[in-house]
């Protein structure tokens, strides 16, 4: 089947700010300006289907988020490709841009802070069509705008009050009405709600689900928490420092777990009277800065397994079983 | 049953703000053993952070604080002065927040602010004293180094070592008693349970008692010897840890375990509880989970359920308690 | 219009406002003088003080009405020309109120589209700008119109262009900051990642989320505006002698405050002050009010 999405090889980096006293060194007998960077995003290789749910999970810092948020151009690539279908899309200008404007939407993390304070939220489901010209005019609008807020469970009624005037889930629902405006192909969730009470969370869920279902567009779930993870997406990669360390179905990836921080993942996940999905893991280390990426296997400080091999070569992501792939030298 | 340690009678806590009165807290009433961790779960809004506030009087205008007893060590709290709440602030009851990155003093060193608990609450300590007493804590918290550690400043700490920081702040005068509000919500998973773990470890150690605010009962069900249920500032439900999870008695804590999602079980769609918290403003007539409740009958529209006890220890709030009992036992049968 | 007024008169803004004596006051003593610059010439002036025909030389330095030697025909006395004070006021206070509010809204639209601009886009835009509003704040407001008076000369327009380029500063600041956090609003990204253009984001999204902190500002800086207009013409650079102001209606008394005939400097400037004291009260409420730090 060919890809909806395509991210080859993506690297992203912020640099550091610093004084510019501290940028310089003296090495060797010379002077030399040494940039310092973030290096959220290193070299990452995944693909999205027509119609799945692909999660990437990780913890903070892990540059999940940051993968999105470059996928859908809100940040420049310093390198790699990011192919919608057969288009790169990676370079593209601005103008050049706004086609797979219309084919891409997100919604966000934070109900409180992705939507205009200002506006009613009438006129922010509005803006994206009106701009995209989804809706001719805008008592068209007006009209999909209803049709949008009562598919995600919003009394039409409500249309001209502010965001203030809602709750946390209510206003998540209004984020994801805004995202449909466009009827996009594809849409990225960051966090979608990791912000909300734990009884809202299911009802958030489940209409996210049933509207990939009613409308079959695809979806890129960015997410920390694996027991949300494993009820919404069909692939998932986990991400350590940047890194994929593990791609595959869920069933492989719950039920096969390969790479030792997918272990320590699931053994952190708190459950209710449940018995544990692996056995307990000794937890320890923190993860590392970013800035100075451990050399070899961004995991080998953490990891039970390690190896002399682990300090010295990183491991590349490698088919362990058809189409389960692990970073790790322990398949090696 | 061991000795008490607090005791809360008809807490009730409201803000009277511009929209009218907020019944943050509304009469609720809770006991904690002594060495016992007593874990209040709910939603936000719920008024589990604002009841831990009140019992430290802590809760700021425009809100008022009232309350039949609030008996701490067998002394009534409700009587102390401000000046005699400073010393039981810190010194038998201390408190450790969700966010480390705000609760520590960017501009003082580690080693700095725990000390300043020391000379605040340890008197008799010398200097040397002190010092040997900030290693030993930063030692028990698990934090390595923690003679050159003492020497820097927070934000050299990542945020899991910050709040062992705060945890060794928290312990410092040995508190009979700590509150933890949300202390590891903002904290990665494998961090999370990093911190539990330590946290549960240092209080059975020290045979302090523990109460643990959170809004995820899974965090709860691991960590808690008991669990207090709130919603909309009324308690809904308390008993055991093993009674609440596998055998709850409030349609609320059933719909709240219901919708958890299960990292073993593969489910098409979640368990959820329908609708939303209602508005503080504007609380319905009867049982204030009426609404979004699915066994839901004409008498919960209109009176306010009272506390049932429903097993050794085991309350809850609703006026169907048995019937639901026997419709589960129905289906397990069935 | 009228459910617009019952909505104000119900939201938390007037809750507030009911409870706040001092930005009553302020509201008051902004009215009075409101109304004064706008009918006081027609309603409440007993002459045209600057009509050479409607002055007397022989009534020059008359008291005070309720002083001995005072009539109820120059209530707050006259000045070395026979003028009456209390005439001179009125209309000194409309040149005053002109140059607080026009001075005010022009540095207010330069200094909040500079704001702006250099908060959303930085880099190098943020670099010039800001730049040169620091090297501006590192002289005193006051020397810098002193000099640009002194170069482009006297006159009302000219006071104006003099206050706006000292005031732009502030709001700039002020607008850049506040952009600076609001750029990092999810809602910014989100309309990014819809593509609109980023002049449109500034205008629809950015603008009216900064707009409250303009609005304290514009306030506190209206009362600066008079005090320096006043202080200017004092000094003799501002307004020119032959057009009403409150600052020259000081200077004038001035050289004769000592001599005993204190009402022609003491008066004006009463005016000023309390002008500008209702404009500060109004002011901090607004800051309180506006300011979701502080709430």
């Amino acid at each position: 089947m060919d890809s909806l999405i395509r991210v080859e090889n993506l690297i992203q980096e912020f640099p550091v700010k610093q004084g510019i006293l501290d940028s310089y060194k003296i090495k060797g007998n010379k002077l030399v300006r040494e940039k310092k960077a973030v290096h959220a995003v290193n070299g990452v290789t995944f693909e999205i289907y027509p119609g799945e749910a692909f999660s990437l999970v990780g913890e903070s810092g892990c540059g999940k988020s940051t993968t999105a948020k470059t996928i859908i151009r809100l940040l420049n690539p310093v390198s790699g490709h990011i192919y919608y279908g057969d288009q790169d899309i990676s370079q593209l200008k601005a103008r050049a841009m706004l086609p797979y404007r219309k084919k891409m939407q997100m919604i966000f993390q934070d109900p409180y802070a992705s939507l205009d304070p200002q506006k009613t939220i009438k006129n922010i489901i509005m803006e994206p069509m009106l701009f995209h010209k989804t809706a001719e005019t805008r008592d068209e609008a007006e009209e999909k705008c209803m049709e949008l807020l009562q598919k995600v469970g919003i009394r039409p009624e409500q249309a001209s009050r502010y965001p203030h005037q809602f709750s946390g889930g209510q206003r998540q629902r209004i984020g994801i009405a805004r995202a449909l405006a466009v009827e996009p192909e594809f849409i990225i969730a960051d966090e979608p709600v990791s912000a909300l009470d734990v009884s809202i969370q299911a009802q958030i869920l489940n209409l996210m689900m049933d509207l990939k279902d009613e409308y079959g567009f695809s979806y890129l779930f960015i997410a920390h928490d694996l027991s949300v993870v494993r009820h919404i997406s069909d692939r998932l990669g986990v991400m350590y420092l940047g890194c994929i360390v593990e791609l595959g179905s869920k069933k492989d990836v719950f039920e096969n777990v390969a790479h030792p921080y997918t272990r320590l993942l699931l053994s952190a996940v708190p459950t209710v009277g449940e018995e544990p999905i692996v056995p307990p893991v000794k937890l320890e280390g923190e993860i590392p800065n970013p800035i100075n990426l451990p050399g070899g296997c961004v995991f080998h400080d953490r990891c039970p397994d390690c190896k002399d091999i682990c300090r010295t070569v990183r491991p590349q992501l490698k088919e362990i079983a058809p189409g389960h792939k692990a970073a790790c030298h322990l398949f090696d | 049953m061991g000795e008490k340690l607090l005791e809360v009678e008809n807490l009730r806590t409201y803000f009277h703000t511009f929209g009218g009165v907020v019944k943050a807290v509304d009469g609720i009433s809770f006991h904690l053993d002594k060495g016992e961790i007593l874990g209040i779960v709910g939603e936000s809004g719920s008024g589990k952070s604002v009841s831990c506030f009140s019992l430290l009087k802590l809760v700021e205008e425009p809100g008022v604080v009232e309350a039949h007893k609030i008996s701490f060590q067998g002394r009534d709290l409700t009587k102390a002065t401000e000046k005699e709440m400073t010393k039981v602030r810190g010194k038998d009851i201390a408190m450790v927040f969700q966010d480390p990155m705000t609760s520590l003093n960017p501009l003082y060193t580690v080693g700095k602010q725990i000390e300043e608990m020391l000379i605040l609450h340890e008197s008799g300590m010398n200097k040397e004293q002190r010092r040997e007493r900030c290693i030993e804590l930063l030692k028990a918290v698990g934090i390595p180094e923690p003679e050159q550690r003492l020497k820097d400043y927070p934000h050299q700490f990542s945020g899991g070592m910050r709040q062992r920081v705060v945890i060794a702040i928290a312990l410092a005068a040995n508190p009979k008693l700590i509150i933890a509000d949300e202390p590891t919500t903002a904290l990665d998973v494998t961090i999370q349970a990093q911190i539990l773990k330590l946290m549960k470890q240092l209080v059975r150690e020290r045979n302090a008692s523990l109460i643990l605010i959170t809004h995820d009962l899974a965090v709860v069900s691991e960590m808690v010897d008991r669990i207090v249920v709130m919603y909309c500032g009324k308690i809904v439900e308390q008993g055991p840890v093993e009674e609440i999870i596998h055998n709850p008695g409030h349609p609320y804590t059933e719909g709240l375990l219901a919708s958890i999602p299960r990292l073993r079980k593969e489910q098409e769609r979640l368990d959820f509880i329908p609708g939303m918290v209602p508005n503080m403003y504007d609380l319905p007539k009867g049982c204030l989970f009426a609404p979004r409740c699915k066994y839901c009958q004409e008498e919960c529209k209109n009176t306010m359920p009272d506390m049932v006890e429903i097993g050794k220890d085991h309350k809850a709030a609703c006026h169907f308690i048995q019937n639901l009992r026997q419709s589960k036992d129905g289906r397990k049968e069935g | 219009m009228k459910k617009a007024a019952k909505r104000f008169l119900k939201s938390e803004f007037f809750f507030h406002y009911k409870k706040n004596l001092p930005a009553i006051i302020g509201t008051v003593l902004i009215g009075i003088a409101i109304f004064v610059a706008l009918f006081g010439r027609q309603l409440l002036a007993i002459q045209n003080p600057y009509d050479l025909t409607q002055i007397d030389l022989s009534n020059s330095y008359l008291p005070p009405a309720w002083l001995e030697g005072g009539s109820w025909q120059f209530p707050l006395g006259t000045d070395n020309q026979g003028r009456c004070i209390f005439s001179a006021i009125i209309y000194g206070s409309v040149s005053s109120l002109t140059i607080g509010i026009c001075g005010m809204s022009f540095a207010c639209l330069i200094g909040t589209t500079l704001g702006l601009l250099a908060g959303y886009f930085g880099g190098i835009v943020d670099g010039i700008i800001m730049r040169i509003a620091d090297i501006q704040l590192s002289f005193p407001s006051m020397f810098i119109a002193l000099f640009i008076l002194s170069v482009v000369g006297q006159g009302i327009d000219k006071l104006l262009i003099a206050l706006v380029l000292v005031g732009w500063v502030t709001y700039a600041r002020t607008v850049r900051g506040a952009t600076l956090s609001v750029k990092k609003m999810e809602y910014i990204e989100a309309s990014r990642t819809v593509g609109i253009p980023d002049f449109l984001i500034i205008i629809r999204h950015v603008m009216p989320n900064v707009v409250s902190s303009v609005i304290v500002l514009a306030t506190i800086q209206m009362g600066d505006f008079i005090l320096t207009e006043a202080a200017l013409s004092f000094l003799g650079v501002g307004v020119p002698v032959t057009e009403p102001s409150l600052g020259l209606l000081v200077k004038n008394g001035f050289d004769v405050l000592f001599s005993g005939l204190w009402w022609t400097s003491v008066f004006p400037g009463m005016y000023i002050m309390l002008l500008v004291f209702g404009i500060n009260l109004m002011g901090d409420f607004l800051r309180d009010e506006l300011n979701p730090k502080l709430k």
